[in-house]
């Protein structure tokens, strides 16, 4: 099976007014289709810019990204602070990917309450997004970056501002959605629980400028519940993963 | 005491305040015993302003005067916005203009309104210029920071979904800089009014302005009153239609 994308060489410098600052350094590998791939990494690691590449909002300064049927795939992107629109109510938001494709009103709305549910938010359709708190509002990214039905999810530490009890519950909801929609998922992480309990692969990425410094196949059988944390084997894995990051 | 109960008192007070104004106004003519040509009472600007609206005088230059506080500040409006937004957009057309907008600033537009009424004539084009070159400004200066304070990552968001330009612009820019926009609306409003005035005070034959030096020259000072009230009803109905927008769509 061809790799649904793969990076070759890729750096990525943002200019500043001293030569310019390396965020990422010379990336290469491949993500399979329908892969769920976390990226871990230290904070300025690059991750985000990496992200950013991939979504094609960014392009690299050397090397690149090439795709399956080399066309940029449809992108969901979720991320880091929730990024809503202040002005638009959360059925509103949600919609936007779908508006912006121009598809039919009342679809997009029914789809639009078909995600909103789905991340818990029934009932709040209609609060704008300074009503909600910090963790309801990250959920409306989700859904967000879910309803428009994309290929390819993007996740930028989607869950850091939910409780734990909220986050484990959508680790299993985006296991449950990855397993059913079979999406190519690549995600940011700071939890090397998190990383395990949803990814095929992790990649662990060194201090700025970002390379890769662990490839780690996550062989965990699925679906993964609860269990699988106390295993001996998530044991070794997450040794390996925390022995990386330092 | 809740906000809104405390708003109402407050909104009270101030109406209060100038229905106190009126029998202030009128013992400080009775005592003064000024003549009416310097300080009319409240009852002769009344008469004269009901003399006024019958002859239909009133209504015809206020609706005038109107008109070129309206073109005036569409005029304004549009240049500004258009040219703020590619100011915003370009960093390189900001430094090249900047310079100018900024010295364009020093030149008051008292001064240059006798110019423009001689170049365009004493109709309603040079008034329509004055009022849209005392808009510009401000509405120029709050279009580059609404334009500029869009969130990187919005753009980011619109940008993953692959958005159009014009998309961008309407469904992005728009919204998040409207507030800022609908602010310098507000001070171009008011400033809308002057601009109008000191065009038909350089030279004009209609609109309030003339009524307003008609009433000088005349002596006809209670004219004058009625003048300076009308335009003050101007200023606040177009400050209050500004608000309105505001509260139709600023939900935030
Ligand atoms: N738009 C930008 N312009 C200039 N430098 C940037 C920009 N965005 C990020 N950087 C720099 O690039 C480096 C990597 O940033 P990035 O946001 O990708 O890190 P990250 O791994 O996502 O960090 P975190 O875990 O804190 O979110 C940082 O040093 C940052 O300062
Ligand atoms: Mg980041």
């Amino acid at each position: 099976m061809p790799p649904f994308l793969s990076v070759r060489n890729l750096s990525l410098v943002y200019p500043d007014n001293n030569g310019g600052l390396r965020a990422l350094d010379d990336l290469s590998f491949e993500i399979r289709p329908r892969e769920f791939v976390c990226f871990l990494g230290p904070s300025g690691s690059g991750k985000t810019t990496f992200l950013r590449l991939l979504a094609g909002i960014l392009s690299p300064s050397a090397g690149e990204v090439n795709f399956a049927d080399s066309r940029q795939p449809k992108v969901g992107m979720v991320f880091q602070q929730a990024n809503l629109m202040p002005w638009r109510n959360v059925l509103q938001n949600v919609i936007l990917p779908l508006e912006l494709e121009g598809a039919d009103k009342n679809e997009a709305r029914v789809k639009a309450r078909e995600m909103i549910e789905l991340v818990g938010l029934k009932g709040f359709e209609d609060s704008l997004p300074r009503d909600l708190s910090g963790g309801m509002a990250q959920r409306v990214g989700i859904a967000r970056a879910l309803v428009h039905d994309p290929d390819l999810l993007l996740l930028d530490e989607p869950f850091a501002s939910l409780d734990a009890l909220t986050r484990e519950r959508m680790w299993t909801e985006l296991s449950n959605i990855w397993q059913a929609q079979q999406k190519t998922v690549v995600m940011v992480t700071h939890s090397i629980n998190e990383s395990l309990f949803l990814a095929d692969r992790v990649l662990v990425l060194t201090q700025r400028p970002g390379r890769i410094k662990l490839d780690l196949n996550v062989d965990l059988p699925r679906p993964r519940n609860d269990d699988v944390r106390y295993t001996s084997h998530f044991g070794k894995l997450a040794k390996e993963l925390r022995g990386a990051i330092e | 005491m809740n906000p809104k109960t405390l708003r109402s008192l407050s909104r009270g007070l101030s109406l209060a305040s100038l229905l106190l104004a009126i029998p202030l106004w009128a013992l400080i003519v009775r005592l003064s015993g000024l003549p009416k040509f310097i300080l009319p009472s409240p009852a002769d600007v009344w008469t004269r302003f009901l003399v006024a609206l019958q002859d239909g005088s009133l209504l015809r230059h206020t609706a005038f005067t109107l008109t070129e506080i309206l073109l005036g500040l569409f005029v304004g409006v549009c240049f500004s916005t258009v040219v703020g937004y590619a100011l915003a957009k370009s960093r390189a057309l900001e430094t090249v203009f900047a310079p100018y907008l900024i010295a364009s600033q020093a030149i008051p537009v008292v001064a240059i309104a006798p110019l423009l009424v001689i170049w365009l004539g004493n109709g309603i084009l040079s008034k329509v210029i004055i009022c849209s070159l005392i808009v510009f400004f401000p509405v120029l200066v709050n279009t580059i920071i609404g334009v500029r304070a869009v969130s990187q990552s919005l753009y980011d968001l619109m940008n993953s979904l692959r958005a159009s330009r014009w998309q961008i612009l309407f469904k992005l820019e728009l919204p998040a800089s409207l507030p800022v926009l609908l602010g310098g609306l507000r001070i171009g409003a008011t400033l809308s009014v002057i601009g109008a005035i000191i065009g038909e005070l350089v030279g004009a034959q209609r609109g309030l302005g003339f009524l307003l030096q008609l009433g000088n020259f005349q002596y006809d000072t209670s004219m004058v009153f009625v003048a300076v009230f009308m335009l003050i009803a101007l200023a606040l109905s177009l400050y209050g239609a500004v608000a309105l927008l505001e509260k139709i769509f600023i939900k935030t």
